[in-house]
């Protein structure tokens, strides 16, 4: 880092970044140098040449149908969850609502949003499943059968699946999304309302916009959220389920692929669907932020 | 006719009574400040009036109609927030804009009105401009733009210069007096400041504890205050807590001389009053000898000068407070032994209760 | 003051309503599971708990996780405290270059992560490459060291780093001395909010875990679950329980303290 010397106006070596160092040595060890490995790994093939196989390897079954299951649960659990979340939210913190609800809301879903894996995947199990309470409270006492009958839900299937990631979905949208409506000014509804327009009328015109750069950034963080799990897909459908995660995780367990550079392959695939979201929300929270004053 | 009346509203928050009783008749055209310390009530009394929140007790009457239980957005008012209250995602001009876009306007017709309006509050150039391009007092100028352009009936202002810089406030105020003179819109002015609500205001409520204690026009709150708060609220005020000596010649008692107060005269003997001077009634002069053995004399110390631009504020023992030209004051420095002349006509008086402080507001132990 | 509440809005009562539905269902469901008697199938027994108590498993993981979690906060402590205060104090145009990279962890979750780290180290010494203690944490401290960033920059931006050292400094102490002594005690609060986020990540962490083959806490419990699922259950409440009782201090000293609260987290 070069800085100007005041005395000469020549640019001198500054040392004063140095203690920093360790940090930084410590992110190249444990963060960058494994996801170059990645990067590069997926490039080689196991005699060690470069390939581009892997890659191409990846577009077809059952690579493929992974990725595209992947993207649909994490898009559809990031729209139905910044939703939920978002309504859940505004009716906790808006004016009217006692504070406690707030603060219970909060604690709840800190814990909610890491709550995760076989506990998860149990609680649901022991609420859903066939034989679950809830099951069986709706088979016996309003004789609704919803496994044999609609809506045929099962824990094990694709939906199955996206119901229980709104379990740590929602409460991250409530977290992300909750600042943001604390943004919501009373003095703009009271405006609005003195100026003649309806409650649909305000959140159409000043609400939902104000809204949107904060929305757009959650459901981006909730889609790579819910990309990456691996506990609670695992957990639920050991292997049932094509999800990327599971696949590589696979690899690791029963030796199902014996070639280490496709599941680099994979984890680089999702490193740059990953990425790309990235690139999205940066920009949107520098947006969302400028209204926050 | 009163244009908009406040007839014996009552609101109460759990035990405390924020209204106890309201009563105003403001005529159309005319501008009414509700001044007073935060807590009086005078928030909550323009709220009710722009039906962010229901009454109690009482009713609410605009132009001979009782808008009482009438929705906010049905009501035809302009209101100006304190802060914040622009849109954040919309231009100068379409915040403007906005409530003749709900009234569903045409457009040329609202392009026309946001250009004269944003040109009356002198914005014509910042018309594109977001709220956080703005400074504060451009800010407010949009809010009221933003109200006059639904041409309300009543013009509601929240303490709209309140967080806002000293210089800017006495040049946004004489323009909100200005603009509201040429249009002639009915006005209720919310503020604690009173020099702000004596400068710009056809008429003043001076509001504590949720009643109005006074009103009236500016000059008649300065120099004839009603009771001790706004004696003490208005201005600053020499108050003298005496006792009538004599009520048919007007003496009074006061830290050990008497007085002649024609105020004085038809009260009872022992009565304990207030006696009100302004400090620029009371007449300071050097005293030569010890007490002067004039009529109305009361004899002390400079303990400090204030000095104020063309006026100089003298503190002198005793608790008195007199004003007087800066060039006079320099021949009284701090130390120097004076003679302060109590004006027997001038001087007002005010009963005070027979126990306990005189205003609950000022009492020194519990501020 | 303002002292207006008026009532509810129906509209909030009903999503609320759902969502506590949503929420506690499946929890209480799991408790009434969990206190089914084996052999009656039905209400009551706390067999479950105590077999639960009685697995040694069950205690030998939750220390080792336990342990591991404190490592980890004790690593992210004395590599994180000093560079955000270094940052802060001197050299404020890396503060958004740690700002981005803290972001980076998103991009290389621990699916991916565990992939790159598995390869880089296979040949690294067996204390570090074959114990909880060594490559596992290394890694957590990267999972943490978002949290444990916006948290301790949050706590820095509140106090007057600069101020703060020129008067310790003009009054004689080091550098060493000031960082412990008069930086550590005024950004506790968040130092503190960090460890509690970095606990419940470890203490939940499972996928690198298992990809690692290393034997803690959530792995128990994954065990557990394929084979005494009334014992599943058992501790299906209690991992719940240890990460409320962790938010809830999180949120009690961030209310205290005025501090900064963050409780997102990661799988």
């Amino acid at each position: 880092m070069l800085r100007p010397d005041i005395e000469s106006g020549r640019r001198r070596l500054s040392f004063v970044w140095l203690p920093t160092l360790p940090f930084f040595a410590y992110t190249i060890l444990f963060l960058f140098l494994p996801a170059g490995a990645i990067i590069v790994g997926a490039f080689k093939s196991i005699d060690g040449g470069w390939t581009i196989s892997n890659i191409t390897t990846l577009s077809h079954e059952p690579y493929r149908r992974a990725y595209i299951e992947s993207v649909e649960v994490s898009a559809i659990t990031a729209g139905l969850g910044a939703v939920l979340g978002l309504g859940i939210a505004y009716a906790a913190c808006r004016e009217n609502t006692p504070r406690w609800i707030r603060s219970v809301l909060t604690t709840f879903s800190g814990v909610a949003a890491n709550f995760g894996g076989i506990p998860l995947a149990f609680a649901f199990i022991a609420t859903v499943g066939t034989l679950g309470v809830a099951t069986t409270f709706l088979k016996n006492q309003l004789h609704w059968d919803i496994s044999n009958s609609w809506p045929h839900f099962s824990l094990f299937t694709k939906n199955g699946v996206e119901f229980v990631y709104l379990y740590f979905q929602i409460p991250l949208m409530v977290l992300v999304i909750a600042p943001a409506i604390d943004g919501i000014k009373r003095e703009w509804r009271e405006a609005s309302a003195n100026l003649g327009a309806s409650s649909f009328q305000f959140w159409r015109y000043v609400g939902v916009p104000v809204l949107m750069p904060s929305m757009l950034g959650a459901v981006i963080l909730l889609f790579g959220n819910a990309f990456a799990a691996y506990a609670t897909a695992y957990a639920l459908t050991s292997g049932v389920v094509p999800l990327v995660p599971l696949l590589i995780g696979a690899y690791y367990q029963g030796n199902v692929l014996d070639n280490p550079h496709l599941a680099q392959a994979m984890a680089f695939g999702m490193f740059v669907v990953l990425a790309v979201m990235m690139l999205l929300y940066i920009p949107l929270q520098r947006r969302a932020q400028r209204w926050a004053k | 006719m009163p244009y908009l009346e406040l007839q014996g509203l009552h609101r109460n928050f759990g035990p405390v009574k924020a209204l106890n009783g309201i009563e105003v008749q403001l005529g159309q055209g005319e501008f009414l400040s509700l001044l007073g310390p935060s807590g009086c009530g005078k928030t909550t009394a323009l709220r009710l009036v722009a039906g962010f929140d229901r009454p109690d007790a009482g009713r609410i009457v605009v132009d001979g109609k009782d808008v009482t239980s009438v929705a906010p957005s049905k009501r035809d008012m302009g209101m100006v927030f304190q802060a914040y209250s622009l849109f954040p995602n919309m231009t100068a001009a379409q915040n403007v804009e906005f409530g003749l876009k709900i009234r569903r306007r045409g457009r040329e017709d609202r392009r026309k009105r946001v250009h004269d309006l944003l040109e009356l509050v002198g914005l014509g150039h910042a018309v594109d401009r977001y709220p956080h391009q703005l400074s504060g007092g451009m800010q407010q100028r949009v809010a009221l733009a933003r109200a006059l352009a639904i041409e309300p009936r009543v013009l509601l202002l929240d303490e709209p210069l309140s967080a806002l810089d000293a210089k800017v406030r006495v040049q946004l105020r004489e323009e909100i007096r200005r603009i509201q003179l040429e249009l002639g819109i009915t006005t209720l002015y919310v503020t604690h400041d009173q020099e702000e609500a004596l400068a710009i205001s056809d008429h003043v409520a001076v509001m504590y504890g949720g009643v109005i204690e006074q009103m009236g026009t500016p000059a008649e709150m300065y120099t004839a205050p009603s009771t001790p708060f706004v004696a003490e609220f208005i201005g600053t005020m020499n108050r003298l807590e005496a006792t009538i000596r004599d009520g048919a010649s007007g003496q009074v008692d006061f830290a050990g001389t008497t007085l002649q107060v024609d105020a004085a005269r038809g009260r009872r003997a022992g009565e304990r009053v207030l006696i009100l001077v302004r400090p620029e009634a009371l007449e300071l002069e050097a005293s030569t000898n010890g007490a002067s053995s004039e009529q109305n004399m009361l004899s002390g110390e400079v303990i400090a000068q204030t000095f104020l631009g063309p006026v100089t504020r003298l503190k002198v023992s005793g608790g008195l407070i007199a004003d007087m030209s800066t060039g006079r004051a320099a021949a009284l420095p701090v130390g120097a032994r004076v003679n302060a002349r109590v004006p027997a006509e001038g001087a007002k008086l005010l009963s005070l209760p027979d126990d306990g402080p005189a205003s609950p507001a000022l009492d020194p132990d519990n501020p | 003051m303002r002292l207006r509440r008026p009532k509810i809005a129906p509209s909030a009562v009903v999503w609320l309503v759902l969502a506590a539905l949503y929420f506690l269902v499946p929890l209480v469901a799991t408790f009434l599971f969990s206190i089914r008697s084996i052999q009656t199938n039905k209400c009551c027994s706390f067999a479950a708990y105590t077999a639960v108590i009685h697995n040694g498993d069950f205690w030998h993981t939750l220390r080792v996780s336990f342990v591991l979690a404190l490592e980890v906060i004790v690593i992210s402590l004395i590599l994180f405290v000093p560079t955000v205060y270094w940052v802060h104090l001197k050299v404020p145009r890396l503060r958004p270059v740690i700002g981005f990279l803290a972001l980076i962890p998103f991009v290389v979750p621990p699916i991916v992560m565990v992939v790159g780290l598995l390869k880089v180290y296979k040949g690294a010494p067996e204390w570090f490459y074959n114990k909880p203690s060594g490559i596992l944490a290394a890694a957590y401290v990267i999972l943490a060291f978002p949290y444990m960033f916006f948290s301790l920059d949050a706590g820095f931006r509140s106090i007057d780093v600069h101020t703060l050292t020129e008067a310790s400094q003009s009054l004689g102490a080091s550098w060493p001395r000031t960082l412990v002594r008069v930086i550590l005690p005024n950004i506790r609060a968040a130092a503190l909010a960090g460890s509690f986020l970095a606990l419940a990540i470890v203490m939940g962490e499972f996928t690198i875990a298992n990809l690692a083959q290393f034997h803690t806490f959530p792995i128990f419990i994954q065990y557990i679950g394929e084979t005494d699922p009334y014992q599943a259950s058992a501790v299906t409440l209690v991992s719940f329980g240890i990460t409320w009782l962790a938010m809830s201090s999180l949120l009690f000293i961030g209310r205290k303290r005025g501090g900064p609260t963050q409780v997102v987290g990661a799988h």
